[in-house]
């Protein structure tokens, strides 16, 4: 249809309104929050397809952590565990030395009850084993305290050759598990229940121990992983408004972590926030802590849960409660620039 | 009596002949492995002497019948896998991988020696190794995951286990357990070294884990329930094991934790401990008197 000839106005009603709605509809389709957990399940799917020695473990909850997508398609592949998370472990370290390629899931805190296998078979053998733990963080919501893992970034990090990763979006989820198919090595990859904006592109390259700065600043640095991620975006044009221009970076690999970013930006911006939906004591805080504390001592204020539980609830009601929020990451940053020399 | 009955009877005597030398030759090995046991604990004066002794009879028919393995090749990938899930009884175990030649005997004088490949509890790096054992319970769950990979490539190879009596004390034990049974396992043989004995005393005092047999057959295994110091029944059990289909195997194996040296027999304080100069020199004597018997 050339541009001189064809007249809109001359379109039959249906034609055009289908025109618009699919415009429109295209791009709903592009910006639709989706869950990461939901881009694990779908990438399980894909490097199944590619790779016929990736295997699926699962302790009874493929339908949660959406790794059951993987054993709809490969069903010999799947390989069900029951509720039995240390069997589990062992059966994915013992698929990885036989030539697969395992990806090991469970809700993160249950994950924890095989924490000494994790330490002892994989970890301490370096095996190629790869394990998600889902609906972490209280962003888990109305399951309550049992379910809300906001320790397994602090004790999964303290794993010798343990890759630590929290995926922010859909497509970055994706992304990490491809790479992590390739990647030979032990790793645990925490996963989030909810819907979240998708803010990569789909050509996004997803690199191991890279941060990504999301938003450019001088006045604070705040290094935020998963969901917190979003809340600091949230806080950055709130900020914004009162002038303060920070700076937001997406930490996806808490180890090993982007030394090398964080002393940088700390070195620009003389305060530094973490925010992480998980305890403040030994997650992204602490590794940031102790990446300046040995290079460019300052001030940093530690975003996330202050040493206790969560509760049921709707998420963003339990992220105001709790400081989680937006609005609160913005006070607490205004605060910590008060602070610095 | 025809011609072919004579060779019938014949090839049964010689094989029965050939059996018998195998079985005898068998139990000077299991007592070898039992002396090489007690000179590495005794030399660094650490280590678990009552395992390594109760398990050495089922060390030595593993390592000198039935497994299909290759000194010269430990990572020929259709090789029969064997799991030492009670890894603290490492001493036997690195005794039999010596004498089958996986590395030189001289290595065993290297035992829980800093920078020594022959660590306390078996680690990857040690030729011959497929697990690094060391934390109960986990063996199991590690085999049922080598004995899937071995169903999901359709691989003759079989996967041995050998557990301990305080050790089924374990959850993770029947969640393995569960496991085999439920994913028709058969290619995976565990066997129970019940020794009566665990660290800090005897089995049925501490968490009586009896029935054994009878759990593991409620558990969807088949069961043999065998004299672990019987070299015959060892080795005619194991044969039997080859043959069971759909299920896994689980050989409960009787036997006496301290086996050889009088003074150590059902003694939980031999668990982890090493004997002095004195008490070395009376079970190298008691042992010594066993090889003589056994010539």
């Amino acid at each position: 249809m050339s541009a001189i000839s064809y007249n809109r106005k001359a379109e039959p009603d249906d034609t055009r309104v289908k025109r618009e709605f699919h415009i429109k509809f295209r791009k709903q389709i592009k910006m639709e929050p989706k869950a990461t957990r939901e881009g694990y399940g779908d990438a399980l799917v894909e490097i199944g397809g590619k790779n016929p020695n990736v295997v699926v473990v699962d302790a009874d909850l493929g339908d949660s952590t959406k790794a059951e997508s993987f054993g709809k398609q490969f069903p010999d592949r799947y390989i069900t565990a029951g509720i039995a998370e240390q069997d589990m472990i062992g059966i994915a370290a013992g698929l990885s030395v036989s030539g697969k390629i395992p990806f090991a899931s469970t809700f993160a805190v249950f994950s924890e009850r095989a924490f000494e296998f994790v330490r002892n078979i994989v970890s301490r053998n370096n095996f190629n084993v790869k394990i998600a733990g889902s609906h972490a963080g209280i962003f888990t919501g109305e399951d309550g305290k049992s379910a809300q893992s906001i320790e397994d970034i602090s004790i999964y990090r303290t794993l010798p050759h343990m890759v630590v990763i929290q995926p922010c979006d859909y497509i970055e989820t994706k992304k990490a598990v491809h790479v992590l198919a390739d990647y030979n090595g032990a790793s645990y990859m925490r996963l989030l229940r909810n819907p979240l904006p998708i803010i990569h592109e789909d050509n996004y390259k997803f690199e191991i121990g890279k941060g990504e700065i999301l938003k450019k600043g001088k006045d604070a640095v705040i290094f935020a992983t998963g969901t917190m991620v979003h809340e600091s975006l949230k806080a950055y044009d709130l900020l914004k408004k009162d002038r303060i221009d920070i700076c937001v970076v997406n930490i996806h690999t808490i180890k090993p972590i982007d030394k090398k970013l964080i002393i940088d930006l700390a070195k620009k911006t003389n305060c530094v926030i973490t925010a992480e939906d998980h305890n403040i004591i030994g997650g992204l805080g602490s590794a940031v802590a102790e990446v300046l504390s040995e290079n460019y001592p300052c001030i940093i204020k530690r975003i996330g849960m202050e040493d206790r539980y969560g509760e049921s609830g709707k998420y963003d009601e339990l992220y105001d409660k709790y400081g989680l929020s937006a609005k609160h990451i913005a006070e607490k940053v205004k605060r910590a620039i008060k602070k610095k020399k | 009596m025809s011609k072919n009955r004579i060779m019938k009877i014949k090839d049964f005597q010689d094989t029965e002949n050939l059996r018998f030398s195998r079985v005898s030759e068998l139990k000077k090995i299991a007592n070898e492995i039992r002396k090489e046991s007690l000179i590495m604990i005794h030399r660094v004066q650490s280590g678990h002497p009552g395992g390594s002794l109760s398990e050495a009879d089922i060390l030595a028919a593993l390592y000198f019948y039935k497994l299909r393995i290759d000194s010269k090749k430990p990572h020929w990938e259709d090789r029969d896998r064997f799991v030492l899930s009670k890894g603290h009884a490492s001493p036997a175990y690195y005794a039999a991988l010596a004498m089958k030649g996986f590395f030189p005997k001289k290595e065993l004088e290297t035992f829980r020696k800093i920078n020594s490949r022959l660590q306390g509890h078996p680690e990857l790096k040690v030729s011959g190794v497929d697990f690094a054992g060391g934390s109960l319970g986990q063996g199991v769950c590690f085999a049922n995951g080598l004995a899937l990979a071995g169903k999901l490539d359709n691989k003759e190879y079989k996967i041995y286990v050998l557990i301990g009596d305080g050790e089924s004390q374990e959850g993770a034990v029947w969640e393995a357990a569960m496991a085999a049974a439920h994913h028709k396992l058969d290619n995976l043989v565990v066997i129970l070294d019940k020794n009566q004995v665990q660290e800090t005393g005897k089995t049925k005092n501490v968490m009586n884990i009896d029935p054994a047999p009878d759990k593991w057959k409620a558990f969807g295994f088949h069961v043999f329930d065998i004299d672990g110091h019987n070299m015959e029944e060892i080795v005619n059990t194991l044969d039997k094991a080859d043959n069971v289909k759909e299920k896994p195997v689980m050989i409960v194996a009787n036997t006496i934790k301290g086996k050889g040296v009088s003074f150590m027999e059902l003694n939980h304080k031999f668990h982890g401990k090493a004997p002095n100069d004195e008490q070395f020199k009376q079970a190298m004597e008691e042992l010594r008197k066993i090889d003589e018997k056994l010539k």
